[in-house]
Protein backbone atom coordinates (compact mmCIF):
# COMPACT_ATOMS: atom_id res chain seq x y z
CA UNK A 1 0.00 0.00 0.00
CA UNK A 2 1.09 3.37 -0.88
CA UNK A 3 1.56 6.07 1.43
CA UNK A 4 -1.33 8.79 1.70
CA UNK A 5 -1.40 11.34 -1.10
CA UNK A 6 -1.16 14.75 1.19
CA UNK A 7 -4.02 17.37 0.64
CA UNK A 8 -0.60 20.15 0.95
CA UNK A 9 0.21 19.68 -2.54
CA UNK A 10 -0.58 19.19 -6.18
CA UNK A 11 -0.02 16.03 -8.70
CA UNK A 12 0.55 15.56 -12.61
CA UNK A 13 -0.74 12.74 -14.56
CA UNK A 14 2.77 11.13 -14.78
CA UNK A 15 3.10 11.14 -11.10
CA UNK A 16 5.32 13.80 -9.56
CA UNK A 17 4.19 16.33 -6.96
CA UNK A 18 4.46 20.07 -6.90
CA UNK A 19 4.54 22.01 -3.03
CA UNK A 20 3.87 25.41 -3.67
CA UNK A 21 6.37 27.54 -1.02
CA UNK A 22 4.14 30.19 -1.19
CA UNK A 23 6.82 32.45 -2.32
CA UNK A 24 7.48 32.10 -5.85
CA UNK A 25 9.11 28.52 -5.71
CA UNK A 26 7.63 25.16 -5.29
CA UNK A 27 9.31 21.77 -4.15
CA UNK A 28 8.89 19.12 -6.62
CA UNK A 29 9.12 14.96 -6.49
CA UNK A 30 7.76 11.59 -7.65
CA UNK A 31 4.75 10.19 -5.71
CA UNK A 32 4.63 7.83 -3.32
CA UNK A 33 2.85 5.30 -5.69
CA UNK A 34 5.67 6.21 -8.53
CA UNK A 35 8.31 4.88 -5.76
CA UNK A 36 6.26 1.68 -5.47
CA UNK A 37 5.89 1.31 -9.31
CA UNK A 38 9.68 1.99 -9.53
CA UNK A 39 10.71 -0.35 -7.33
CA UNK A 40 14.53 0.11 -5.57
CA UNK A 41 15.66 2.92 -6.91
CA UNK A 42 19.60 2.77 -7.47
CA UNK A 43 20.39 5.76 -9.28
CA UNK A 44 19.33 9.58 -9.84
CA UNK A 45 20.00 12.42 -12.90
CA UNK A 46 19.30 15.73 -11.57
CA UNK A 47 19.23 18.68 -13.76
CA UNK A 48 21.81 21.11 -13.20
CA UNK A 49 21.18 24.46 -11.27
CA UNK A 50 19.43 27.47 -13.21
CA UNK A 51 18.22 25.15 -15.93
CA UNK A 52 14.98 26.03 -17.31
CA UNK A 53 12.48 23.51 -17.40
CA UNK A 54 9.38 23.37 -19.60
CA UNK A 55 6.30 22.23 -17.92
CA UNK A 56 5.80 17.99 -19.39
CA UNK A 57 9.55 17.86 -20.38
CA UNK A 58 12.29 15.64 -18.75
CA UNK A 59 13.88 17.51 -15.97
CA UNK A 60 15.59 14.38 -14.28
CA UNK A 61 15.77 10.42 -14.45
CA UNK A 62 15.40 7.78 -11.91
CA UNK A 63 16.81 4.67 -12.44
CA UNK A 64 15.77 1.71 -10.29
CA UNK A 65 17.58 -1.38 -11.13
CA UNK A 66 15.67 -2.57 -14.46
CA UNK A 67 14.21 0.33 -15.65
CA UNK A 68 15.40 4.08 -16.92
CA UNK A 69 12.38 6.79 -16.64
CA UNK A 70 12.09 10.13 -16.91
CA UNK A 71 11.01 12.57 -14.17
CA UNK A 72 8.71 15.21 -16.83
CA UNK A 73 8.61 19.27 -14.85
CA UNK A 74 4.78 19.50 -13.32
CA UNK A 75 5.18 23.25 -14.16
CA UNK A 76 7.87 25.23 -15.92
CA UNK A 77 10.31 27.36 -14.20
CA UNK A 78 13.71 27.33 -13.63
CA UNK A 79 15.73 24.90 -11.06
CA UNK A 80 17.02 26.84 -8.02
CA UNK A 81 17.99 24.16 -6.02
CA UNK A 82 18.56 20.12 -6.73
CA UNK A 83 18.43 17.21 -3.32
CA UNK A 84 21.97 16.29 -4.09
CA UNK A 85 21.51 13.89 -1.06
CA UNK A 86 20.19 11.76 -3.35
CA UNK A 87 23.45 11.15 -5.50
CA UNK A 88 24.43 8.99 -2.38
CA UNK A 89 21.19 7.99 -1.67
CA UNK A 90 18.83 7.03 -4.31
CA UNK A 91 16.84 5.21 -1.97
CA UNK A 92 15.40 8.05 -0.25
CA UNK A 93 13.17 8.02 -2.78
CA UNK A 94 11.78 4.57 -1.71
CA UNK A 95 11.47 6.07 2.00
CA UNK A 96 10.72 9.06 1.14
CA UNK A 97 8.89 10.30 -1.61
CA UNK A 98 6.98 12.81 -0.22
CA UNK A 99 9.91 14.53 1.70
CA UNK A 100 13.59 13.83 2.20
CA UNK A 101 13.24 12.34 -1.35
CA UNK A 102 12.19 15.44 -2.70
CA UNK A 103 13.80 16.24 -6.11
CA UNK A 104 14.36 20.05 -6.82
CA UNK A 105 13.19 22.97 -5.92
CA UNK A 106 11.79 25.63 -8.94
CA UNK A 107 10.74 28.94 -9.12
CA UNK A 108 7.81 29.33 -10.91
CA UNK A 109 6.91 30.84 -14.26
CA UNK A 110 3.16 30.91 -13.77
CA UNK A 111 1.85 30.06 -10.23
CA UNK A 112 -1.29 30.01 -12.04
CA UNK A 113 0.28 26.59 -13.79
CA UNK A 114 -0.09 24.83 -10.12
CA UNK A 115 -4.06 24.93 -10.23
CA UNK A 116 -3.55 22.96 -13.34
CA UNK A 117 -2.72 20.06 -11.65
CA UNK A 118 -4.62 17.37 -9.30
CA UNK A 119 -5.41 18.29 -5.73
CA UNK A 120 -5.14 14.56 -4.01
CA UNK A 121 -8.45 13.65 -4.01
CA UNK A 122 -8.31 13.49 -8.16
CA UNK A 123 -4.93 11.66 -8.12
CA UNK A 124 -6.15 8.83 -5.72
CA UNK A 125 -8.73 8.66 -8.29
CA UNK A 126 -6.01 8.41 -11.12
CA UNK A 127 -3.69 5.55 -9.67
CA UNK A 128 -6.98 3.56 -8.25
CA UNK A 129 -7.78 3.69 -11.94
CA UNK A 130 -4.54 2.68 -13.00
CA UNK A 131 -4.48 -0.40 -10.38
CA UNK A 132 -7.51 -1.93 -12.26
CA UNK B 1 0.59 -14.12 -23.33
CA UNK B 2 1.90 -18.20 -22.68
CA UNK B 3 0.94 -18.82 -18.70
CA UNK B 4 3.21 -21.22 -16.84
CA UNK B 5 1.73 -23.96 -14.66
CA UNK B 6 2.62 -21.57 -11.53
CA UNK B 7 0.87 -18.25 -13.02
CA UNK B 8 -1.59 -18.16 -10.25
CA UNK B 9 0.66 -18.57 -7.42
CA UNK B 10 2.55 -15.82 -9.04
CA UNK B 11 -0.89 -13.36 -8.71
CA UNK B 12 -1.30 -14.67 -5.51
CA UNK B 13 1.90 -13.95 -4.57
CA UNK B 14 1.23 -10.33 -5.62
CA UNK B 15 4.37 -10.56 -8.11
CA UNK B 16 4.72 -8.09 -10.87
CA UNK B 17 4.21 -9.79 -14.05
CA UNK B 18 5.85 -9.16 -17.59
CA UNK B 19 5.68 -10.29 -21.05
CA UNK B 20 9.06 -12.53 -21.67
CA UNK B 21 9.18 -13.72 -25.34
CA UNK B 22 5.31 -14.07 -25.38
CA UNK B 23 5.09 -15.52 -21.70
CA UNK B 24 3.48 -13.93 -18.95
CA UNK B 25 6.06 -14.67 -15.99
CA UNK B 26 7.13 -12.69 -12.61
CA UNK B 27 9.57 -9.84 -13.14
CA UNK B 28 9.81 -9.58 -9.29
CA UNK B 29 7.70 -10.53 -6.25
CA UNK B 30 9.15 -7.63 -3.34
CA UNK B 31 12.03 -6.37 -5.25
CA UNK B 32 15.00 -7.47 -7.19
CA UNK B 33 17.59 -6.00 -4.68
CA UNK B 34 16.02 -8.17 -2.50
CA UNK B 35 15.81 -11.41 -4.12
CA UNK B 36 19.15 -10.79 -5.78
CA UNK B 37 20.44 -10.72 -1.85
CA UNK B 38 18.46 -13.71 -0.68
CA UNK B 39 19.79 -15.79 -3.50
CA UNK B 40 23.57 -15.29 -2.48
CA UNK B 41 22.82 -15.77 1.13
CA UNK B 42 20.10 -18.23 1.55
CA UNK B 43 18.25 -19.46 -1.29
CA UNK B 44 15.42 -18.73 -3.80
CA UNK B 45 12.93 -20.53 -6.28
CA UNK B 46 12.40 -19.61 -9.77
CA UNK B 47 9.93 -20.70 -12.05
CA UNK B 48 11.60 -21.40 -14.99
CA UNK B 49 8.78 -23.89 -16.98
CA UNK B 50 9.00 -21.18 -19.70
CA UNK B 51 12.21 -22.54 -21.20
CA UNK B 52 12.26 -25.54 -23.93
CA UNK B 53 12.83 -29.23 -23.36
CA UNK B 54 13.60 -31.21 -26.56
CA UNK B 55 14.73 -35.34 -26.62
CA UNK B 56 16.82 -37.18 -28.70
CA UNK B 57 17.02 -40.92 -28.57
CA UNK B 58 17.56 -43.56 -31.16
CA UNK B 59 21.16 -45.44 -31.94
CA UNK B 60 22.03 -42.37 -33.54
CA UNK B 61 21.36 -39.63 -31.30
CA UNK B 62 25.40 -38.65 -30.24
CA UNK B 63 26.01 -38.71 -33.97
CA UNK B 64 23.35 -36.28 -34.43
CA UNK B 65 24.52 -33.60 -31.30
CA UNK B 66 28.14 -34.45 -32.04
CA UNK B 67 27.40 -33.09 -35.60
CA UNK B 68 24.74 -30.18 -34.55
CA UNK B 69 26.58 -29.01 -31.63
CA UNK B 70 30.00 -27.04 -31.18
CA UNK B 71 30.98 -29.58 -28.11
CA UNK B 72 32.99 -32.38 -28.20
CA UNK B 73 30.55 -34.58 -26.42
CA UNK B 74 32.70 -37.70 -26.86
CA UNK B 75 33.26 -37.90 -23.46
CA UNK B 76 30.23 -36.82 -21.78
CA UNK B 77 28.97 -39.56 -18.94
CA UNK B 78 25.88 -40.44 -18.37
CA UNK B 79 24.60 -37.85 -15.77
CA UNK B 80 26.71 -35.63 -16.82
CA UNK B 81 25.39 -32.23 -18.56
CA UNK B 82 27.27 -29.71 -21.26
CA UNK B 83 26.66 -26.46 -22.62
CA UNK B 84 26.68 -25.98 -25.75
CA UNK B 85 26.27 -23.82 -28.99
CA UNK B 86 23.96 -24.74 -31.86
CA UNK B 87 24.98 -22.71 -34.74
CA UNK B 88 24.00 -21.47 -37.89
CA UNK B 89 25.83 -22.50 -41.07
CA UNK B 90 27.02 -19.15 -40.82
CA UNK B 91 28.44 -19.90 -38.00
CA UNK B 92 26.09 -17.50 -35.80
CA UNK B 93 24.51 -18.75 -32.12
CA UNK B 94 21.01 -20.02 -32.61
CA UNK B 95 21.21 -21.09 -29.00
CA UNK B 96 23.70 -21.76 -25.74
CA UNK B 97 21.53 -24.84 -24.57
CA UNK B 98 22.55 -28.24 -22.09
CA UNK B 99 22.53 -31.57 -22.99
CA UNK B 100 21.65 -34.09 -20.62
CA UNK B 101 23.10 -37.10 -21.20
CA UNK B 102 20.17 -39.68 -19.81
CA UNK B 103 21.58 -42.88 -21.46
CA UNK B 104 24.44 -44.10 -24.41
CA UNK B 105 20.90 -43.50 -27.05
CA UNK B 106 18.67 -41.29 -24.77
CA UNK B 107 19.46 -36.96 -24.50
CA UNK B 108 17.50 -34.29 -23.02
CA UNK B 109 17.83 -30.96 -24.60
CA UNK B 110 17.17 -27.33 -22.28
CA UNK B 111 16.67 -24.62 -24.67
CA UNK B 112 16.13 -21.09 -24.20
CA UNK B 113 12.08 -20.34 -24.38
CA UNK B 114 12.64 -18.12 -27.35
CA UNK B 115 14.67 -20.36 -29.08
CA UNK B 116 12.99 -23.37 -28.22
CA UNK B 117 11.50 -23.55 -32.26
CA UNK B 118 14.49 -22.96 -34.01
CA UNK B 119 16.32 -25.30 -32.10
CA UNK B 120 13.78 -27.80 -33.30
CA UNK B 121 14.14 -26.76 -36.46
CA UNK B 122 17.49 -26.74 -37.21
CA UNK B 123 18.10 -29.81 -35.28
CA UNK B 124 15.60 -31.58 -37.46
CA UNK B 125 16.98 -30.16 -40.40
CA UNK B 126 19.99 -31.32 -39.52
CA UNK B 127 18.78 -34.76 -38.94
CA UNK B 128 16.95 -35.12 -42.25
CA UNK B 129 20.01 -33.81 -44.31
CA UNK B 130 22.35 -36.59 -43.01
CA UNK B 131 20.01 -39.18 -42.20
CA UNK B 132 21.11 -39.53 -38.67
CA UNK B 133 18.82 -42.43 -37.40
CA UNK B 134 16.54 -41.04 -34.33
CA UNK B 135 13.84 -39.52 -33.45
CA UNK B 136 13.13 -35.84 -31.72
CA UNK B 137 10.15 -34.89 -29.10
CA UNK B 138 9.93 -31.48 -27.88
CA UNK B 139 8.22 -32.39 -24.60
CA UNK B 140 8.32 -28.50 -23.34
CA UNK B 141 4.62 -28.74 -23.06
CA UNK B 142 4.42 -31.49 -20.82
CA UNK B 143 7.59 -30.48 -18.51
CA UNK B 144 7.63 -28.04 -15.69
CA UNK B 145 11.23 -26.62 -14.26
CA UNK B 146 12.48 -24.91 -11.64
CA UNK B 147 15.36 -23.48 -10.33
CA UNK B 148 16.25 -23.63 -6.16
CA UNK B 149 19.48 -21.83 -5.98
CA UNK B 150 21.60 -20.46 -3.22
CA UNK B 151 23.98 -21.39 -0.43
CA UNK B 152 21.15 -23.21 1.01
CA UNK B 153 19.47 -24.90 -2.22
CA UNK B 154 21.03 -28.41 -0.58
CA UNK B 155 19.95 -27.85 2.80
CA UNK B 156 15.91 -27.16 1.68
CA UNK B 157 15.70 -29.97 -1.12
CA UNK B 158 17.39 -32.74 1.03
CA UNK B 159 14.05 -32.85 3.35
CA UNK B 160 12.36 -33.70 0.37
CA UNK B 161 14.25 -36.60 -0.70
CA UNK B 162 16.07 -39.69 1.08
CA UNK B 163 18.58 -39.30 -1.96
CA UNK B 164 22.24 -38.25 -1.50
CA UNK B 165 22.84 -34.91 -2.56
CA UNK B 166 26.28 -34.75 -1.52
CA UNK B 167 26.81 -37.26 -4.27
CA UNK B 168 25.54 -35.04 -7.18
CA UNK B 169 28.00 -33.22 -8.75
CA UNK B 170 28.62 -30.09 -9.89
CA UNK B 171 27.01 -30.24 -13.77
CA UNK B 172 25.70 -34.18 -13.24
CA UNK B 173 21.94 -34.60 -12.83
CA UNK B 174 20.29 -37.46 -10.78
CA UNK B 175 16.94 -38.99 -11.36
CA UNK B 176 14.76 -39.19 -8.39
CA UNK B 177 10.90 -39.62 -6.98
CA UNK B 178 9.56 -36.70 -5.98
CA UNK B 179 5.88 -36.75 -4.20
CA UNK B 180 5.87 -40.37 -5.86
CA UNK B 181 6.38 -38.79 -9.56
CA UNK B 182 9.80 -39.38 -11.56
CA UNK B 183 11.78 -36.19 -11.79
CA UNK B 184 14.91 -35.11 -12.36
CA UNK B 185 17.53 -32.86 -10.64
CA UNK B 186 20.72 -31.39 -11.57
CA UNK B 187 23.28 -29.51 -9.65
CA UNK B 188 23.36 -26.47 -12.26
CA UNK B 189 21.80 -22.88 -12.92
CA UNK B 190 22.23 -19.18 -13.90
CA UNK B 191 22.95 -17.56 -11.26
CA UNK B 192 26.73 -18.72 -9.57
CA UNK B 193 25.51 -19.79 -6.95
CA UNK B 194 25.86 -23.56 -5.63
CA UNK B 195 22.29 -24.75 -7.06
CA UNK B 196 19.64 -26.83 -8.20
CA UNK B 197 17.84 -27.17 -11.75
CA UNK B 198 15.04 -29.44 -11.20
CA UNK B 199 12.60 -31.34 -13.71
CA UNK B 200 9.33 -32.44 -13.39
CA UNK B 201 5.99 -33.70 -14.92
CA UNK B 202 3.87 -30.00 -15.15
CA UNK B 203 1.42 -31.64 -13.34
CA UNK B 204 2.60 -31.56 -10.49
CA UNK B 205 5.30 -28.76 -10.65
CA UNK B 206 2.80 -26.71 -8.65
CA UNK B 207 3.00 -29.20 -5.69
CA UNK B 208 6.77 -29.56 -5.84
CA UNK B 209 6.96 -25.62 -5.89
CA UNK B 210 4.67 -26.08 -2.40
CA UNK B 211 6.81 -28.47 -1.19
CA UNK B 212 10.44 -26.31 -1.79
CA UNK B 213 8.86 -23.40 -0.81
CA UNK B 214 7.43 -24.76 2.66
CA UNK B 215 10.86 -26.70 3.54
CA UNK B 216 12.39 -23.69 2.99
CA UNK B 217 10.38 -21.37 5.99
CA UNK B 218 13.32 -22.49 8.32
CA UNK B 219 16.53 -21.29 5.72
CA UNK B 220 15.03 -17.88 4.78
CA UNK B 221 14.05 -19.16 0.99
CA UNK B 222 12.27 -16.49 -1.17
CA UNK B 223 10.75 -16.87 -4.45
CA UNK B 224 12.59 -14.82 -7.45
CA UNK B 225 11.70 -13.10 -10.51
CA UNK B 226 13.73 -12.94 -13.81
CA UNK B 227 14.65 -9.65 -12.40
CA UNK B 228 16.81 -11.19 -9.84
CA UNK B 229 18.24 -14.12 -12.71
CA UNK B 230 18.81 -11.12 -14.98
CA UNK B 231 21.19 -9.72 -12.13
CA UNK B 232 22.19 -12.48 -11.03
CA UNK B 233 24.03 -14.08 -14.23
CA UNK B 234 25.09 -10.26 -15.43
CA UNK B 235 27.15 -10.50 -12.04
CA UNK B 236 28.05 -14.16 -13.03
CA UNK B 237 29.41 -12.80 -16.46
CA UNK B 238 26.88 -15.19 -17.90
CA UNK B 239 25.37 -14.58 -21.34
CA UNK B 240 21.46 -13.71 -21.84
CA UNK B 241 20.62 -15.09 -25.35
CA UNK B 242 18.83 -12.62 -27.20
CA UNK B 243 20.55 -9.76 -25.93
CA UNK B 244 24.37 -10.49 -25.43
CA UNK B 245 24.00 -13.36 -28.11
CA UNK B 246 22.17 -13.68 -31.32
CA UNK B 247 22.47 -15.31 -34.82
CA UNK B 248 24.74 -12.04 -35.72
CA UNK B 249 27.17 -13.10 -32.95
CA UNK B 250 30.03 -15.83 -33.51
CA UNK B 251 30.97 -18.22 -30.15
CA UNK B 252 34.59 -17.01 -30.45
CA UNK B 253 33.41 -13.60 -30.19
CA UNK B 254 32.06 -13.90 -27.43
CA UNK B 255 33.58 -16.25 -23.80
CA UNK B 256 32.05 -19.46 -25.71
CA UNK B 257 35.02 -20.39 -27.58
CA UNK B 258 35.99 -22.97 -24.62
CA UNK B 259 32.03 -24.61 -26.19
CA UNK B 260 33.68 -25.20 -29.75
CA UNK B 261 35.81 -28.15 -30.48
CA UNK B 262 37.92 -28.07 -34.02
CA UNK B 263 38.79 -31.36 -33.72
CA UNK B 264 35.35 -32.57 -34.85
CA UNK B 265 33.10 -31.78 -37.41
CA UNK B 266 29.85 -29.88 -36.97
CA UNK B 267 27.59 -27.75 -38.28
CA UNK B 268 28.66 -23.80 -39.04
CA UNK B 269 32.41 -25.35 -38.62
CA UNK B 270 34.03 -24.28 -42.28
CA UNK B 271 32.14 -20.40 -41.32
CA UNK B 272 33.78 -20.20 -37.39
CA UNK B 273 37.30 -21.57 -39.44
CA UNK B 274 36.86 -18.75 -41.50
CA UNK B 275 36.59 -16.32 -38.63
CA UNK B 276 39.70 -17.45 -36.97
CA UNK B 277 41.46 -17.17 -40.10
CA UNK B 278 40.80 -14.03 -41.11
CA UNK B 279 40.55 -12.86 -37.21
CA UNK B 280 37.40 -11.56 -34.94
CA UNK B 281 37.16 -8.01 -35.25
CA UNK B 282 34.90 -7.05 -32.33
CA UNK B 283 35.01 -8.56 -28.76
CA UNK B 284 32.26 -9.23 -25.62
CA UNK B 285 33.97 -7.76 -22.71
CA UNK B 286 33.07 -7.05 -19.57
CA UNK B 287 33.07 -3.41 -18.13
CA UNK B 288 32.40 -1.20 -14.83
CA UNK B 289 31.60 2.22 -14.46
CA UNK B 290 33.96 4.21 -13.43
CA UNK B 291 31.78 7.53 -13.53
CA UNK B 292 28.25 7.73 -12.53
CA UNK B 293 25.43 5.99 -13.65
CA UNK B 294 24.27 3.00 -15.43
CA UNK B 295 25.24 1.24 -18.75
CA UNK B 296 22.23 -0.38 -19.93
CA UNK B 297 21.64 -2.13 -23.28
CA UNK B 298 22.15 -0.37 -26.70
CA UNK B 299 24.46 2.74 -25.29
CA UNK B 300 27.27 3.85 -27.09
CA UNK B 301 30.92 2.94 -25.94
CA UNK B 302 33.38 5.28 -26.94
CA UNK B 303 37.72 5.60 -26.45
CA UNK B 304 38.04 9.31 -26.33
CA UNK B 305 35.67 10.70 -29.11
CA UNK B 306 35.88 7.37 -31.10
CA UNK B 307 32.80 5.29 -31.22
CA UNK B 308 34.61 1.48 -30.65
CA UNK B 309 31.22 -0.22 -29.59
CA UNK B 310 27.94 -1.08 -27.60
CA UNK B 311 26.82 -2.10 -24.36
CA UNK B 312 24.30 -5.32 -24.60
CA UNK B 313 23.31 -6.17 -21.22
CA UNK B 314 24.27 -3.30 -18.32
CA UNK B 315 22.58 -2.82 -14.71
CA UNK B 316 23.11 -1.98 -10.85
CA UNK B 317 24.73 -4.99 -9.37
CA UNK B 318 23.57 -5.31 -5.75
CA UNK B 319 26.13 -8.02 -4.23
CA UNK B 320 29.28 -5.66 -5.40
CA UNK B 321 26.90 -2.31 -5.30
CA UNK B 322 28.44 -0.75 -8.36
CA UNK B 323 26.93 -0.77 -12.16
CA UNK B 324 28.70 -3.53 -14.48
CA UNK B 325 28.08 -4.43 -17.70
CA UNK B 326 28.88 -6.30 -21.25
CA UNK B 327 29.83 -4.32 -24.27
CA UNK B 328 30.49 -5.65 -27.86
CA UNK B 329 33.57 -3.67 -28.38
CA UNK B 330 36.81 -3.28 -31.14
CA UNK B 331 39.10 -5.98 -30.80
CA UNK B 332 41.67 -3.24 -30.00
CA UNK B 333 40.13 -2.23 -27.40
CA UNK B 334 39.25 -5.14 -25.54
CA UNK B 335 42.08 -5.74 -22.50
CA UNK B 336 41.22 -5.31 -19.35
CA UNK B 337 41.69 -2.04 -17.53
CA UNK B 338 41.38 -0.11 -21.05
CA UNK B 339 39.68 3.35 -20.02
CA UNK B 340 36.52 3.76 -21.94
CA UNK B 341 33.29 5.88 -21.75
CA UNK B 342 29.70 4.86 -22.43
CA UNK B 343 27.40 7.51 -23.77
CA UNK B 344 24.62 7.99 -21.00
CA UNK B 345 21.83 10.28 -22.45
CA UNK B 346 24.01 13.83 -23.34
CA UNK B 347 26.80 12.46 -21.38
CA UNK B 348 30.17 10.54 -21.51
CA UNK B 349 30.50 8.46 -18.62
CA UNK B 350 33.78 6.98 -17.63
CA UNK B 351 34.10 3.14 -17.27
CA UNK B 352 36.62 0.42 -18.15
CA UNK B 353 37.19 -3.24 -19.29
CA UNK B 354 37.06 -5.42 -16.42
CA UNK B 355 37.45 -9.02 -16.23
CA UNK B 356 34.92 -11.10 -15.46
CA UNK B 357 32.97 -12.90 -13.93
CA UNK B 358 32.62 -9.85 -11.93
CA UNK B 359 31.10 -11.94 -8.83
CA UNK B 360 32.57 -15.59 -7.63
CA UNK B 361 31.01 -17.39 -4.88
CA UNK B 362 33.40 -18.81 -2.31
CA UNK B 363 33.47 -22.72 -3.22
CA UNK B 364 32.95 -23.32 0.70
CA UNK B 365 29.67 -21.52 1.05
CA UNK B 366 27.08 -24.64 1.23
CA UNK B 367 25.00 -23.70 4.28
CA UNK B 368 24.02 -27.55 5.59
CA UNK B 369 21.99 -26.35 8.32
CA UNK B 370 19.70 -23.42 9.17
CA UNK B 371 21.46 -20.78 10.62
CA UNK B 372 20.64 -20.16 14.64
Amino acid sequence: MSKQNLNDRRYSRDHEWAKDNGDGTVLIGITDYAQEMLTDIVFVELPPMGKKVVKGEPMAVVESVKSVSDIYAPVSGEVIAINSKLEEEPALINSDAFGEGWIVRMRIDDAAELALLLDAAAYDLLISEDKH
Amino acid sequence: MKKTPLYEKHVALNAKIIDFGGWAMPVQYTNVIEEHKATRSAATLFDICHMGEIVVKGPQAYDLLQFALTRNLQNQEIGQIKLSALLTDDGGIIDDLTVYRIASDFYLLVTNATTCESDWQRINSLRDAQGFDCKLENISENVGKLDLQGPSAQAIFSTLTNYDLNSLRYYHFMELKVSGQPALISRSGYTGEDGFEIYAPAKIIGDIWDRIMKAGLDFGLKPAGLGARDTLRLESGMMLNGQDISESVSPLEVPYSWLVDFDKEFAGAAALRALQQSGIKKKLVGLEMTGRGIARHGYKVFLGDKEIGIVTSGTFAPTLNKAIGLAFVDIDYSSPDTEISIAIRDTLSPAKVVKMPFYKRLKNTVVKRPVD
